[in-house]
């Protein structure tokens, strides 16, 4: 069978080692690399891929990059805040840190075309150099200039660059009111279920057979296809319910061949799974109503609250004097970081798969100024956080992912 | 052997560089078409360079008819004449980079290697400034100036500048006759002169050169011919014959004429020709040495995709059912805008029907599909202001029609007959 991946301009070999990385998309890192073209011819100015998350579009431009050694610079649009932030990216990657401190504090877009240009003479392009904006679709908020600008970059500069455009929106989203220059676009299909099953079924687990894992991935599939389609999430489902999947070998309960009793195990779990893939998208809510619980509890009231079979709590004395102020008149009270997470993993239970980006939301929120950050720069390890939104927000967060927040507050006892 | 080994070089020529060659063509196919454009622009660039006459004139067409194209093949050739290769300054400001008129003084000022003569001096306004230029133009004897001519890309853009300075002062320079300057304006829009102010539209010269293709269909076909042959001066004469043999015969195609006709119908530009000829040279490799008439009909199917279709093709299942949930909605309430509760409510009444129904899922999973939908932009909110609403009651409007719907329905893998059936019952 003739390798799908050929180029006059690569050797074969190199070519196939790069397919073996992509299962499943060899068609479309073929078409890729015919446009792209040999190293040292010109491509076409802009290319539009687009397609659904998870469909391969930056693992396969990045794999071709890499692989074929070829010159580029990658930007991820929704980590520029600013534009300068985009032009020293690309300017670092593709001439030297030395490039990049050229640019002026606020630059221009002329800024950036014109020390481009200067670096060009200095070190013309041997090779076409590529620039990959990734979450493209993030430029049509920045200024007006500037997507059209990065569409016609090689006649700008006239060097030989390529501005690759990555996006999951559809490029009639993108095109300016009095048009502009038109980039080739290409489509990364989906996947088929037959294809999911290939890739996911690559992942099997050293102390299993691959048939197993196979079946596995299978049953998975049956539950989970007609929701979601993204290799990320499924990965990641597949990842996190295997040792529930495997738990009646383990205990020696059945064989691997007995496939039926296995689906039997782990399908009704699955299912309950289904809630957990799409509320790990909402942990963040969780950590948000976890913030004002800790603000509006008093501390010595968790214990009640969030920690299983607690038992009895006798009322003291100190308890009743101050039963009569309401929290919630007082305003909200700082919390430590570990007072958080631990109201948050008690609240959410197992309905979240625990991620490390849990720091990362917390960060959000405050920039969100949905949490307030109080206490000095210095206490780098013991950040005290209160919450800033009102009753009536968090009641409304609280009913978008079904919690009763009210049996959890003190003041409502 | 040797035969192959060249054959693989020669293909490696063709597939390289398509674009620099279909560059090259298209500067020619461009004279060729717009052949009485070029001699006016030619003359009026010749008599700023040479007879030291001011001049501005303004070059107006769509997107890829090929201005910049023909202002680069008249100065190609104006910049023959050695008189004006000597003399002649450039000045080259484009609206998307020089978004403001300082910008583009410092441009100009760089351009024209003034800057060490400007130094740190501070001008009261924007015309002393480029007269104080322009003046350092003049040769010793102050008998005359080396003409200048700026080029305004995105010529549009330029009016869209506060009192739009620069317009006014270059074209005020142009009327004066100070220094020979020729201002060349490059635009896609039409209306352009309705941009301008009253007192930069009477100190512009009022002359357009339109580039509005009138090119026949069997003009068109010729143009494709051109671009794919292999110029007479290629080392392999052999390889040159086949390769034109096989272009002919593409040609001649029946399939592949219908295939560019659709493309003609919908676009004369030289630009989405070129996209499409490109496709299919890439097809080209040693396996498959001549470009077939399959290539060309992918590289048009390709080109021609609809890509919300494609889109619609990879949404899980429960996703479509959503979006069928709106197509029913917008049926019966005329395009009212809906929010996810009457999406959902909608969804179940078809799930009550079903014996067992498989797709009852919670709120948080409908949740998250109709947040999918949203981030691909196939349903949009109506107001921006709707972030302060709860989510689920925020409106929102469709952005798909009904045959892109039911068209995706069709092609859709593996789609239950129920959902289908559903789509295209009335009123859910």
């Amino acid at each position: 069978m003739a390798a799908l991946l050929q180029h006059p301009c690569y050797e074969e070999e190199r070519l196939r080692r790069v397919a073996d990385k992509l299962p499943c998309r060899e068609v479309q890192a073929g078409t890729l690399l015919s446009v792209m073209g040999g190293p040292e011819q010109h491509s076409f100015p802009s290319i539009f891929i687009y397609g659904h998350r998870a469909s391969g579009k930056s693992h396969v431009i990045h794999m071709l990059l890499r692989e074929l050694e070829l010159p580029h610079a990658t930007v991820s649009c929704v980590e520029c805040v600013s534009v300068a932030l985009l032009f020293e990216q690309v300017l670092l990657s593709l001439f030297g840190c030395d490039a990049a401190s050229l640019l002026p504090r606020s630059p221009s877009l002329s800024d950036f075309v014109r020390i481009y240009r200067q670096q060009c003479s200095h070190s013309p392009a041997v090779q076409t150099r590529y620039i990959v904006m990734e979450k493209a679709e993030l430029l049509r908020d920045m200024d007006a200039n500037l997507l059209p600008a990065l569409l016609r970059l090689q006649e700008l500069v006239q060097d030989n660059v390529t501005v690759i455009l990555l996006s999951e929106i559809v490029w009639d989203k993108f095109r300016p009111n009095t048009g502009c220059f038109e980039p080739l676009q290409l489509h990364f299909p989906d996947y088929s279920k037959g294809e999911l099953q290939q890739i996911l079924a690559q992942d099997s687990h050293p102390s299993y057979s691959a048939e197993l894992y196979s079946s596995y991935i299978n049953i998975l599939l049956g539950v989970f296809y007609s929701v979601c389609r993204d290799l990320r999430e499924l990965r990641h489902l597949a990842a996190l319910n295997f040792s529930k999947f495997c738990e009646p070998l383990e205990e020696g309960k059945v064989k691997e061949s007995d496939t039926h009793k296995l689906w039997r195990n782990i399908e009704p779990h699955l299912k309950k799974a289904m809630q957990t893939v799409y509320l790990r998208e909402v942990s963040r809510s969780f950590l948000l109503i976890a913030a004002y619980l800790a603000s509006y509890n008093p501390a010595r009231t968790d214990k009640r609250f969030f920690v299983k079979h607690h038992g009895k709590v006798r009322k003291t004395n100190f308890l009743k004097k101050h039963e009569k102020t309401s929290n919630h008149l007082l305003g909200p009270k700082p919390f430590p970081l570990d007072r958080l997470l631990a109201i948050f993993y008690s609240v959410v239970d197992s309905r979240v798969a625990p991620t490390a980006s849990i720091f990362s939301q917390i960060s959000s929120l405050v920039t969100l100024q949905l949490l307030a950050q109080v206490g000095h720069d210095d206490q780098i390890d013991a950040p005290k956080y209160k919450c800033a939104v009102s009753l009536d927000f968090i009641r409304a967060i609280s009913r978008t992912v079904n919690f009763d927040i009210v049996k959890y507050l003190y003041d409502f006892l | 052997m040797f035969l192959t080994q060249s054959k693989s070089s020669h293909l490696a020529y063709i597939t390289r560089g398509s674009a620099v060659l279909f560059l090259q063509r298209c500067i020619m196919g461009a004279v060729v078409t717009h052949a009485v454009c070029f001699r006016h622009l030619l003359e009026l660039l010749r008599r700023t360079a040479v007879h030291g006459e001011s001049n501005s004139v303004l070059i107006v067409g769509p997107r890829g008819a090929g201005k910049t194209t023909l202002l680069n093949c008249a100065l190609r050739e104006l910049l023959e004449e050695k008189e004006v290769k000597r003399n002649l300054l450039q000045v080259y400001l484009n609206g998307l980079l020089q978004t403001d008129d300082k910008i583009a003084l410092k441009e100009i000022t760089r351009q024209l290697s003034l800057e060490n003569v400007v130094g740190d001096k501070v001008f009261g306004s924007f015309a002393e400034n480029l007269a104080f230029l322009l003046e350092a133009l003049k040769k010793g004897d102050r008998s005359s100036s080396r003409p200048v001519l700026f080029v305004l890309d995105e010529f549009d853009l330029f009016a869209h500048h506060r009192n739009q300075t620069l317009l006014y002062n270059l074209l005020d320079v142009s009327q004066s006759a100070q220094t020979p300057v020729a201002v060349v304006g490059l635009t896609c829009r039409l209306d352009v002169l309705e941009l301008l102010e009253k007192r930069v539209k009477s100190r512009f010269s009022h002359r357009q050169i339109h580039l509005l293709s009138g090119m026949t269909f069997p003009q068109y076909l010729q143009r494709v011919q051109t671009q794919l042959r292999l110029p007479d001066g290629f080392p392999d004469a052999r390889f040159s014959h086949e390769w034109n043999g096989s272009v002919q015969t593409l040609c001649e195609d029946k399939s592949v004429e219908e295939v560019l006709q659709r493309h003609f119908n919908s676009s004369k530009d030289f630009r989405s020709l070129h996209m499409l000829l490109m496709l299919s040279v890439s097809r080209v490799s040693t396996a498959n040495p001549a470009i077939r008439p399959a290539d060309l009909l992918e590289a048009s199917r390709m080109c021609s995709a609809d890509p919300k279709a494609n889109i619609l093709h990879g949404l899980s299942i429960l996703e479509l059912c959503l979006i069928i949930a709106m197509k029913h909605l917008n049926d019966i309430y005329d395009g009212e805008p809906f929010n996810l509760q009457m999406v959902h409510n909608e969804f179940k009444k078809f799930l009550q029907r079903k014996s067992h129904s498989i797709y009852n899922f919670e709120q948080p999973v409908i949740m998250k599909a109709f947040e999918h939908l949203q981030q691909l932009e196939l349903i949009r909110p109506v107001d921006a202001s709707a972030a302060k609403t709860q989510r689920e009651y925020q409106l929102m409007r469709l952005m798909l029609d009904q045959s892109q719907i039911m068209e995706a329905l069709q092609k859709y893998p593996q789609c239950p007959t129920d959902v289908k059936q559903w789509a295209m019952s009335a009123f859910g």
